[in-house]
């Protein structure tokens, strides 16, 4: 039987030519900042100097700045780190898995996945050291030949695990995001003059744009690929490691590996989705990211919220088959104790509300997406919470049980971040092609209907 | 071209070439220059020594010249004989505040006391310290003791001052003015004498002695019943059964420590499976009735009318009072009369009718000459409060010209302090010898301050023939003088008090005893307790019958109010010590606070929440502050309570208007000082404020980590309450320790510490912890950081409440996870203390989590903690089942700026505290229980140096030896001979069980399980 597949929709709309792609994108690096823009910047820097006299203050005079106790040891501060690692996740996703699988519809999207990528792995890192009692000696958590002696650090300890995959995780994201803009930087080099043709010639490492180096840079990005796709799983495997190899009910659960991964890039394709949306308006970029693209990702975020939906009542199955009563009691304070709205927060905003992406018309709302997507975030960050602090507030000995409530400088390095994140991505948005560009040419004319 | 042939030569030997020439040649500098003259002397210096010796001088002239840091240790020029930098002396000395006394050991490093130790060579203490006791070596240090002699406020000079005193108090003495010396109880014979000879000299002089907690009522008692007014001593390790009506005798009732002895009674053994029984019959729930086997809490307006059940049920003849029924007083009844002459009843009232009672119960059971000894009394309280009462009258009404306040602080602490304010005013001449101006001192025109005790000579008696010394262990920090030397000055006697006490006692107490030997070992005891012959009292049945008829009726419908006092901050005078402020009372856990305790029917009741703040009046006293309300389980319905001992105003930095005084609220009635007020007013006034609590969650949820049995099921099963985690494997259900992946990776061939705590002999009094807090070097974090939830103690008293268990459920835990809110119901509470430290887990799981191993195992089994190490990731403290890992939040060693109330480490003075032997961690390291390693180290050393091994009992951590009931017991797990292995191996094996055992973190310290006597 001879079958003819039906002919595919087109990926990039509006019927766009090579130079036209060139020029949407170009313009906005070669252009004179927007306002919007302008105000955006302005913003994120506020909050930038907001956060970072919180966090300056917290450096200064110490953790105790944080509402932390002799009971709850981490909460913001580790919520906040998984957060950002998690929503890292999508851009390593989307560049490496998703080319493997050859889903071309990646292209419009992989560049700004893989800077959100590397600026929320930055993030995160800012927490690895923040949350440290001694930053300044943040150092020895690497394996560093020292003047000790025989001095070494603890390949027994998760955190140690952490410092090694966190630290692969943004070289290889840093180095696979660099290499795919090379090419790009090239265009824009052809295109400028004077000192911005020098900055960008130096950024594109005078790419030439020959046939060989064409292929090396298709090699380097399959290897990378490569490298990358272990990554997606064994990054929030380990960082999910912290609390499954510890003794705390609510901790020591093997479930967590996969269930880590899957709300990883639930919440990283939700940041996705709400930085796209926006971008996508602001740079009039509706022909590069169309629907269908927001469709296809609101169709994983359906997957992955489920997958997580999955995961909490297996939790709370196990936690009652298991017959453990410090288990038992973890996950009934959890659902029941003081911290009841937390879990509620999450249970609401993780399992129920993407369950609308069920519906066709939800999915393919800009405005239900842009929602939802931000939902799922302040879900993903209420289950850490939830992980973390409530977990910790109730365990073994009643005695010692505690509440946590955070302070300004909880919340204002919480908002560091944030500003950090966003002036970054302002920064890119602005200097750097926010869609690959060589990429998106390679698939103008995918549909037959073009080829004719 | 003609060749040169020139020769050009020095002298006619180069022309010649001659061999001397040649020789010489080859050497630059010839001989002649270089040697020194062999001749002259070896010594002398020749021109090259002479210009270095002047170069030299020049360059060290020319330093010399510039300024050189000054450096402010200065080194001893002779070394004393007996200070060796490192290795620390140990003196034996008293301490005595008030009555409360103990003998003690005082350890001093380089000069300086930093640690108190129990002395056990005095059979009154038997080596016992309270927190108190404890805590006194940080007031030492106390920045803001005067620091010299103070005449109306301002720096005087002793001389100055002491001419102008003898010249008045001659003047006033003359006059035949009134002079009065107000003193709290003296325990010190040779002071006694120094006041005499005082007297001797200007006769108008009289000694009033009061006490700021009040014991009047029971020497009165006994002068009415049997013609002695004397606090006698009690055996309470001779009592089977005990009674107590309101009497906190193993926290501070009396002055006496009577927990060691009532502990003996507590401890079980395979060879002794007997306890005593307590009954506590109370209105607050105190370390006692804690303690208790059976509690009954009552109304304090009905009292008096249990005390009379008590007597009409145990005795034919019957006084006439109201009957009241309580199943419990039913119990004791039998209890006691079955333990006739082995019994003890008391009572905390300060109530002559109460005590006659007590006196007749005790003597119907036989109990005078066994565990009651008129004979052989202790004079703790010495107090005279009708006396001080004329004292007051006499000073308001201005027939007093001459007043000296001898560790003594009326104007805070007596219930007529505004009387004594006023007439303060009226006095010719006012004289202090508080270290500070405190509520009193601050009004008196001279402040002629004493020593601390730990730099004064002294002795006290604190029992009839039973004696102990004082002497200095540091050369008086300020210019101050000690009391009874300025009083002999005046007196006209120039002697130093050194040589006077030593005089005294060679004279009246030593009778040919050695002097040395009694001040190296710090007691003298002479006396032999005489035993009681037959007592016979005199009792007016129907006076006392009509005097508590009229006081008690059980009809009150109004609150009553108790005022109590804590263990850590007494009756206020040591409140500028932040230890003991920041030391959680034993029941509620709360710090830095005193607070009305009230029922929770009371509070649900007026609809008061835990923090509200209510206003109280006692008739037309009010208390000067609003008090935060405490919802305490056990409170009696229909009664409330506060601590004495805050809102002091003049304390110091440190204790200056912490809590309220509740002492504004005490009451005289019939001359005696009341610290129970019937129909108190409460007033809410509608503010907050937070009580600073070091727990909060009260309940043990069931979960085995208290595990329990009556003393009838010891009997039958001495594993009886115990609780055996199994763990699934294919091969069965083994127990958790079978389970194991670390296959030998921790070995302790040589010693192997741990420790093995008796919950049964645990009373939860808290002086281990500020035992530890002393050793280690442990900061004080504030009000603000308790209520953060942020103190350091390295050891706490986990206190959880339970109502009693059904029989039948013994050993069985986790059924339905226990209640999460506190009983409503609190007739049957129960409580229990747990001490929790660092566990020194072998399988620990603190260890394996640190990123950077900063905490490590020893090959002796403890978890050790690098400080230098740690970064301060906190994931040991999160993954501690025991949470006892504290953390740096701060930068508490240096934190003078934000926070000055951590003195110990906040200013130059209170650093000389410190243990040189333990490091003061910096900001952001983890800290915990390092079961005091300097000390293992020490023994081990001091054993190595002697070539031995380390024997049992010479190394013991600083909670184990503060415990004055032996609770605690440290030792070599590895040495079966150990008391430590004893206890848990043998003793008491079935006793002991790991706290969370199902963990299988195989900790190094063990519990015995806590034993009631509910069911005999």
């Amino acid at each position: 039987m001879h079958v003819t597949s039906s002919v595919r929709p087109p990926l990039v709309t509006g019927g766009k030519k090579y130079e036209d792609v060139t020029q949407d994108i170009c313009k906005q690096v070669e252009g004179a900042p927007s306002t919007a823009w302008k105000i955006a910047f302005t913003f994120s820097l506020v909050i930038l100097f907001y956060g970072g006299y919180c966090l300056w203050t917290t450096w200064y005079e110490g953790i105790g700045m944080w509402g932390l106790n002799k009971t709850i040891g981490w909460s913001w501060d580790i919520t906040n780190f998984v957060w950002w690692v998690g929503i890292g996740h999508a851009g390593t996703l989307i560049s490496a898995i998703l080319l493997l699988f050859r889903q071309k519809w990646r292209t419009s999207i992989n560049r700004a996945a893989e800077a959100m990528t590397i600026f929320a792995v930055l993030c995160a890192a800012t927490f690895i050291i923040a949350h440290m009692g001694r930053p300044w000696l943040g150092y020895w958590v690497l394996p560093l030949p020292n003047a000790f002696g025989s001095l070494w650090v603890n390949f027994n300890s998760a955190l140690m695990w952490d410092v090694f995959a966190i630290s692969t995780y943004f070289t290889v994201s840093l180095v696979f995001w660099y290499v795919g803009l090379i090419p790009d930087f090239a265009t824009i080099r052809e295109r400028a003059t004077g000192i911005r043709r020098k900055i960008y010639g130096a950024l594109s490492f005078n790419w030439d744009g020959s046939a060989k180096t064409w292929s090396r840079y298709e090699a380097v990005s399959l290897v990378l690929a490569g490298v990358s796709t272990p990554l997606v799983l064994s990054v929030h495997t380990i960082v999910s490691m912290d609390f499954a190899t510890s003794i705390i009910p609510g901790w020591h659960t093997t479930i967590f590996p996969p269930y880590f991964v899957a709300g990883a890039i639930f919440s990283g394709f939700a940041m996705v989705l709400t930085l796209m949306l926006v971008t996508r308006v602001l740079y009039n970029l509706e022909d590069y990211i169309t629907i269908e693209h927001i469709e296809s990702m609101n169709k994983v975020i359906l997957t992955t919220g489920s997958i997580v939906g999955v995961a909490y009542l297996t939790e709370f199955f196990i936690a009652w088959y298991s017959g453990v009563y410090y288990e038992a009691f973890a996950f009934q304070n959890r659902a029941f104790g003081p911290y009841w709205w937390a879990y509620a927060s999450m249970m609401t905003c993780n399992v129920i509300t993407p369950q609308l992406f069920w519906f066709r018309k939800v999915r393919r709302s800009l405005m239900w997406t842009f929602i939802l997507s931000i939902i799922v975030n302040i879900g993903m960050w209420f289950e850490r919470f939830v992980i973390i602090c409530t977990s910790l507030h109730r365990d073994f000995l009643p005695s010692s049980w505690a509440m946590f409530s955070p302070t300004m400088y909880d919340v204002g390095d919480y908002l560091f971040t944030f500003g950090f994140f966003f002036t970054c991505f302002l920064l890119f948005a602005k200097y750097f092609p926010v869609i690959n560009m060589a990429e998106v040419k390679a698939i103008i004319k995918s549909s037959s209907e073009h080829k004719k | 071209m003609k060749e040169k042939n020139k020769v050009f030569w020095k002298g006619v030997e180069e022309l010649h070439n001659e061999p001397e020439f040649i020789k010489n040649n080859l050497n630059e500098f010839p001989a002649s220059v270089l040697a020194k003259d062999e001749a002259s002397d070896e010594s002398a210096p020749d021109r090259r020594d002479f210009l270095k010796l002047v170069g030299f001088s020049v360059a060290a002239a020319t330093l010399a010249a510039c300024e050189a840091p000054v450096k402010k240790a200065i080194p001893y020029l002779n070394k004393p004989e007996e200070i060796e930098p490192g290795i620390a002396n140990w003196y034996a000395t008293t301490f005595a505040e008030g009555g409360d006394y103990a003998s003690i050991l005082v350890k001093t490093r380089e000069g300086r006391p930093i640690k108190i130790e129990g002395n056990k060579l005095s059979s009154v203490t038997g080596g016992a310290t309270s927190a108190r006791v404890q805590a006194s070596v940080l007031s030492l240090y106390d920045t803001e003791r005067l620091k010299g002699v103070q005449s109306a406020g301002k720096a005087s000079s002793w001389e100055v001052a002491d001419a102008a005193i003898v010249d008045r108090l001659s003047k006033i003495s003359q006059e035949g003015g009134a002079i009065r010396i107000v003193s709290s109880t003296i325990l010190s014979p040779t002071t006694l004498k120094a006041i005499a000879e005082f007297k001797a000299k200007y006769p108008t002089t009289e000694h009033v002695v009061y006490d700021a907690i009040s014991s009047s009522a029971i020497s009165k008692a006994n002068a009415a019943s049997f013609g002695k007014a004397v606090i006698p001593s009690y055996r309470f390790d001779k009592a089977d059964t005990i009674v107590s009506f309101g009497a906190d005798f193993l926290c501070t009732w009396g002055a006496g420590d009577y927990s060691a002895d009532f502990a003996k009674t507590r401890k079980l053994s395979k060879n002794k499976k007997t306890m005593s029984r307590l009954y506590a019959f109370e209105s607050n729930l105190s370390l006692t009735g804690s303690n208790a086997d059976f509690r009954a809490p009552i109304k304090l307006s009905q009292e008096g009318l249990f005390v009379a059940e008590l007597y009409n049920r145990l005795t034919s003849a019957r006084i006439n009072t109201e009957a009241v029924k309580n199943d419990i007083l039913d119990k004791a009844v039998i209890d006691l009369l079955a333990s006739k002459g082995k019994s003890i009843v008391v009572s905390g009232s300060n109530d002559v009718n109460v005590q006659i009672l007590i006196n007749e119960i005790n003597l119907a059971l036989g109990n005078y000459g066994t565990t009651i000894n008129l004979n052989s009394p202790v004079n703790y309280r010495l107090g005279d409060d009708e006396k001080m009462n004329q004292f007051v009258d006499d000073l308001k009404g201005g027939k007093v010209a001459a007043v000296i306040f001898y560790a003594a602080n009326p104007a805070y602490d007596h219930p007529k302090a505004e009387d004594i304010k006023a007439g303060l005013k009226q006095t010719k001449l006012s004289i202090s010898f508080a270290d500070r101006a405190d509520e009193t001192a601050s009004l008196v025109e001279y402040i002629t301050p004493d020593h601390h005790y730990l730099e004064s000579w002294n002795d006290a008696e604190p029992k009839a023939g039973f004696y102990s010394l004082a002497q200095p262990t540091i050369s008086p920090l300020f210019k101050t003088r000690q009391a009874q030397e300025s009083l002999l000055k005046w007196s006209g006697n120039n002697t130093d008090y050194y040589t006077y006490l030593k005089n005294n006692w060679g004279s009246s107490i030593l009778n040919g005893g050695s002097w040395d030997k009694a001040l190296h070992d710090g007691v003298y005891e002479s006396g032999v307790a005489s035993v009681e012959s037959a007592v016979s009292s005199t009792f007016n049945t129907s006076a006392v019958a009509e005097n508590i008829s009229k006081v008690y009726t059980s009809a009150s419908k109004g609150i009553d109010l108790k005022l109590y006092e804590k263990v850590g901050i007494g009756s206020g005078v040591q409140a500028n010590n932040p230890w003991l402020q920041e030391l959680p009372d034993p029941i509620s856990k709360a710090t830095w606070d005193n607070y009305l305790a009230v029922s929770k029917k009371y509070a649900d009741d007026n609809k008061l929440k835990e923090g509200d703040l209510v206003e109280i009046k006692v008739g037309n006293k009010k208390l000067a502050k609003a008090v935060p309300v405490l919802i305490q389980p056990g409170q009696a319905p229909g009664t409330a309570s506060l601590a004495l001992g805050y809102g002091r105003e003049k304390a110091g930095k440190v204790g200056t208007g912490v809590g309220a005084n509740a002492f504004a609220l005490a009451t005289i009635q019939d001359g005696l000082v009341q610290y129970s007020a019937f129909n108190v007013t409460i007033t809410p006034t509608g503010g907050f404020s937070q009580i600073a609590q070091t727990q909060t969650h009260h309940t043990i949820m069931n979960r085995p980590i208290i595990q329990d049995a009556t003393l009838k099921e010891y009997k039958a099963n001495p594993a009886a309450g115990r609780f055996f985690p199994t763990v699934t494997t294919p091969d069965g259900k083994v127990a958790p320790a079978k389970v194991d992946i670390w296959k030998d990776q921790h070995v302790q061939p040589n010693h192997k510490w741990g420790m093995s705590i008796d919950l049964n002999t645990c009373l939860g009094c808290g002086a281990c912890v500020i035992a530890c807090q002393a050793e280690n070097n442990v900061p004080v974090v504030g009000k603000k950081e308790v209520i953060n939830r942020r103190e350091m103690h390295w050891i706490r008293i986990d206190r959880y409440y339970s109502s009693a268990a059904e029989p039948k459920e013994t050993g069985v835990y986790f059924k339905g996870e226990g209640d999460l809110e506190l009983p409503d119901q609190t007739e049957n509470l129960e409580v229990t203390f747990q001490p929790m430290m660092c566990q020194h887990c072998n399988h620990a799981p603190c260890e394996s989590v640190c990123p950077v191993a900063a905490t490590t195992h020893s090959t002796e089994g403890l978890n050790q903690m690098t400080y230098n190490r740690c970064v301060g990731t906190r994931y040991c403290a999160n993954n501690c089942p025991y949470k006892v890992r504290r953390f740096n939040w701060f930068k508490y060693f240096d934190n003078g700026e934000v926070f000055d109330k951590n003195t110990s480490m906040n200013t130059a003075l209170g650093r000389m505290v410190l243990n040189p032997d333990v490091t003061v961690r910096s900001r952001g390291v983890m800290e915990k229980c390092s079961m005091c390693v300097q000390r293992i180290q020490e023994g081990k050393l001091t054993a190595k140096k002697e070539k031995r091994k380390v024997k049992d009992g010479e190394i013991n951590v600083a909670c184990a030896a503060a415990c004055a009931t032996g609770a605690i017991t440290f030792g070599d797990q590895n040495d079966p001979e150990s008391q430590v292995s004893l206890e848990n191996d043998d003793l008491n094996k079935e006793r002991a069980y790991a706290v969370l055992e199902e963990l299988n973190v195989q900790p190094n310290i063990f519990y015995l399980t806590k034993i009631r006597n509910t069911q005999a």
